[in-house]
């Protein structure tokens, strides 16, 4: 163990813990400001805002000598018996300085800066600039340069802290911003030729301090102030990268990256980043329609959510034998609800994993992030679920095989896929059955030929666990409602179960945890990070 | 705040005086303030036949106007603090890039319920850029609710209506132009 002293305050490390000085500090519950800095980059050390006075107490007289100036917190490592001084006068007035100067050129133009309520130059001018501008340029205006699809430069904003061109560099290895030209005149831009397109380009605009680097996607449509946000989970493909699903009035505008050290750490990539647009999409399904069995396919009526439970019971048991579908978009709890109401119509209702949709191969880069080639997030955990029910290893293929087979009067098919997932040719072997249930974000050759139809809902109408490509189990609550009318298919199953009262995804987890050795490690409050499903096995 | 709340001083009401208890001086200046006002000048006016004077144009809170820069474009930079401000949440703006080189977004869309709005002016006051202003326009009216939800170019409107009478606060406050 070491022992670190921070404004008077003794704090005590692990010996094999490598901590700077702003670390060290924020174990103290001391703020040290800073723009360069980040836990994912390399040290720069060039911004200055982190200048601290530190020093050394010896270990056998208790004598503390300073270090006769400033160093940078970042850049200096804490060890047994090192001393911090955070808030001395000569630190506030090297902060105010840095703060005075990064604003002499810094456009005032907060009141149409879309970083403003969430800039740090403006947090921290607040709390360690003066109050006075001793400069007499008032620039209002910043010069604006695209320099990717989906980010645009606000240059004169820009603090040069150089954050972004060391994640290009650093952890997605591509490189394409850069520095031009020297001192005061320094500038971030692009190579020629080379814009900055890679599939984590996203992640500079949530990396730059400042309003530099602007989101197209984000840009103009609302101020963050008017968000809130809801700890979520992405739901674009294996991974199941934390975040924050950022939202107003039932509508996401942005998500962006949750720190979980266990599995995004800070980064998530553009695929997921603006992967929500299906959620708003004018063409989703919103009625639940149904036909009678053998009924030609436009005959369809408008049924209520309430006419369903009964309803849609009372076909699947006049039908015969069932298979049901579990779409691997369904949290744990809607699986584990689903295959029990499966197995209350039919008791030998055939249950397999559904689609699991998978485009291209696995895509790691140079930080170590992976983006997965499996393009749904609970595969792991659907799996999990059916083989409490006898049903593990059972696969859509095996499923459309049963069907083909002519083993299976109805099937029941779960969706929720942001996009288009099958086409007619692998929807044919469903035409024969007497009664086809399909439910879906959108229309699909499918679920042309269902007798029900039903809507299902989007990643952040939903609340659950999913379980990611790691068996990390990441708990999560709804970010927004769904559109008026539609039920997020847990509320459904939780009715056709006959449990009484709203649907409790809580309840149904804890219930999940006491009553299966798989599942046991959801017991309690999960962790923001998320547990490893696998961890009461091992032990 | 709470009762409990230690910054709460409580007071005792102080005992009547000598006068108070005569009952007579109180009654007798209470019957003067009533002569007062039997005497004095009629404030009532008939309106609307009568048009009811106008203090102070300059802080009288009426019909809201969007006011227009020296090229006859919005000055509104879409910056949503009135929007902020406002406690009625009356104004819905939609912002977008602007067609301007000069500027860098504009209203695309700017309403304002004019039924919802309480006139309190905290949109005046925090407008940046002096763009939203009350003015003396004091009746509003309408055949439909629909009708009182203001849009940009019905603001724009008010201001080129009043713009003569009543020219832009800021120049005379000596506020940015």
């Amino acid at each position: 163990m070491a022992t670190v002293i921070v404004d008077g305050q003794e704090i005590e490390i692990g010996a094999d813990e490598r901590l700077n000085c702003i670390e060290a500090a924020r174990r103290a519950g001391k703020e040290i400001p800073h723009y360069c800095w980040h836990p994912g980059l390399s040290v720069v050390a060039s911004c200055r805002m982190c200048l601290i006075e530190t020093g050394q107490r010896d270990a056998a007289t208790g004598k503390v000598t300073m270090v006769p100036k400033l160093v940078p917190g970042c850049q200096t490592p804490v060890k047994d018996g090192t001393v911090i001084v955070t808030e001395s006068q000569l630190v506030k007035e090297s902060r105010a300085r840095v703060e005075e100067a990064l604003l002499i050129d810094h456009p005032i133009d907060c009141p149409i800066c879309d970083k403003a309520g969430e800039c740090l130059l403006q947090d921290y001018h607040f709390q360690h600039g003066q109050a006075e501008r001793r400069a007499d340029l008032h620039p209002f205006t910043s010069r604006k340069r695209d320099v990717g699809p989906t980010v645009t430069l606000f240059v004169d904003r820009c603090i040069m802290c150089t954050r972004c061109v060391r994640f290009t560099r650093e952890v997605a290895g591509s490189a394409e911003l850069m520095v031009t030209s020297r001192g005061a005149k320094e500038e971030i831009d692009v190579f020629p030729g080379h814009p900055l397109a890679n599939k984590l380009a996203g992640n500079v605009v949530d990396l730059c301090p400042v309003g530099a680097l602007g989101d197209k996607d984000f840009l103009y449509q609302q101020r963050v102030w008017f968000l809130k946000r809801e700890a979520n989970v992405c739901g674009g493909c294996a991974a199941g990268c934390s975040i924050h699903t950022e939202h107003n009035q039932d509508t996401v505008y942005r998500l962006k990256p949750r720190e979980n050290p266990h599995v995004n750490t800070w980064w998530m990539c553009d695929d997921g980043r603006y992967g929500w647009h299906h959620l708003h999409d004018d063409s989703r399904v919103l009625d639940v329609m149904r036909r009678d069995a053998g009924s030609a396919p436009g005959s369809a009526t408008t049924l209520e959510w309430a006419d369903v439970v009964v309803r849609l019971r009372d076909d699947l048991k006049a039908a015969g034998r069932l298979a049901v579908a579990v779409s691997p978009m369904l949290t744990v709890e809607e699986a584990w609800m689903l295959c029990a109401v499966a197995r209350s119509i039919d008791p030998q209702a055939f249950l397999a994993v559904g689609h699991v949709p998978v485009v291209g191969a696995d895509e790691t880069f140079p930080g170590g992030f992976t983006i997965r080639a499996e393009k749904c997030p609970n595969q792991r955990g659907v799996a999990e679920v059916l083989a409490l029910y006898g049903a593990g290893g059972n696969t859509w293929d095996n499923l459309v095989a049963h069907v083909a087979a002519g083993r299976a009067d109805a099937a029941w098919i779960t969706g929720a896929y942001p996009g288009a997932w099958i086409d007619e040719a692998a929807a044919a072997p469903f035409a024969g059955l007497r009664h086809l249930v399909v439910q879906d974000l959108f229309d699909s050759p499918l679920m042309q030929l269902a007798t029900w139809r039903l809507p299902a809902v989007g990643f952040a109408e939903r609340a659950g666990t999913w379980v990611n490509v790691a068996h990390r189990a990441q708990s999560f609550a709804q970010a927004i409602r769904p559109p008026a009318g539609v039920w997020p298919e847990g509320r459904l199953f939780w009715n056709m179960l006959g449990r009484r009262g709203l649907y409790d995804p809580v309840a149904v987890r804890r219930q999940m945890a006491e009553s299966s050795a798989a599942f046991a490690a959801l017991a309690g409050d999960l962790p923001a990070v998320g547990v490893d499903l696998r961890i009461h096995q091992l032990a | 705040m709470k009762p409990t709340d230690p910054s709460i001083v409580w007071l005792e009401e102080r005992p009547l005086g000598l006068a108070e208890r005569l009952y007579l001086p109180l009654f007798m200046q209470g019957l003067t303030t009533t002569a007062r006002h039997l005497v004095s000048p009629k404030v009532t006016v008939s309106f609307p036949e009568q048009r009811p004077q106008v203090g102070n144009p300059l802080i009288y809170r009426g019909v809201h106007r969007l006011n227009r820069d020296a090229e006859n474009r919005v000055k509104c930079v879409a910056c949503f603090l009135c929007a902020t401000a406002c406690p009625a949440h009356c104004i819905d703006i939609v912002a977008a890039e602007s067609p301007w080189p000069d500027r860098e977004k504009y209203p695309e869309s700017f309403q304002i319920d004019e039924l919802r709005c309480i006139f309190c002016g905290m949109c005046e006051e925090a407008c940046p850029v002096d763009a939203i202003e009350l003015t003396s326009l004091l009746d509003l009216t309408g055949k439909s609710r629909e009708e009182m939800i203001f849009d940009k170019e019905k603001l724009l409107s008010v201001y080129d209506m009043t713009k003569d009478a009543e020219p832009m606060k800021s120049a005379e406050l000596g506020g940015t132009l």
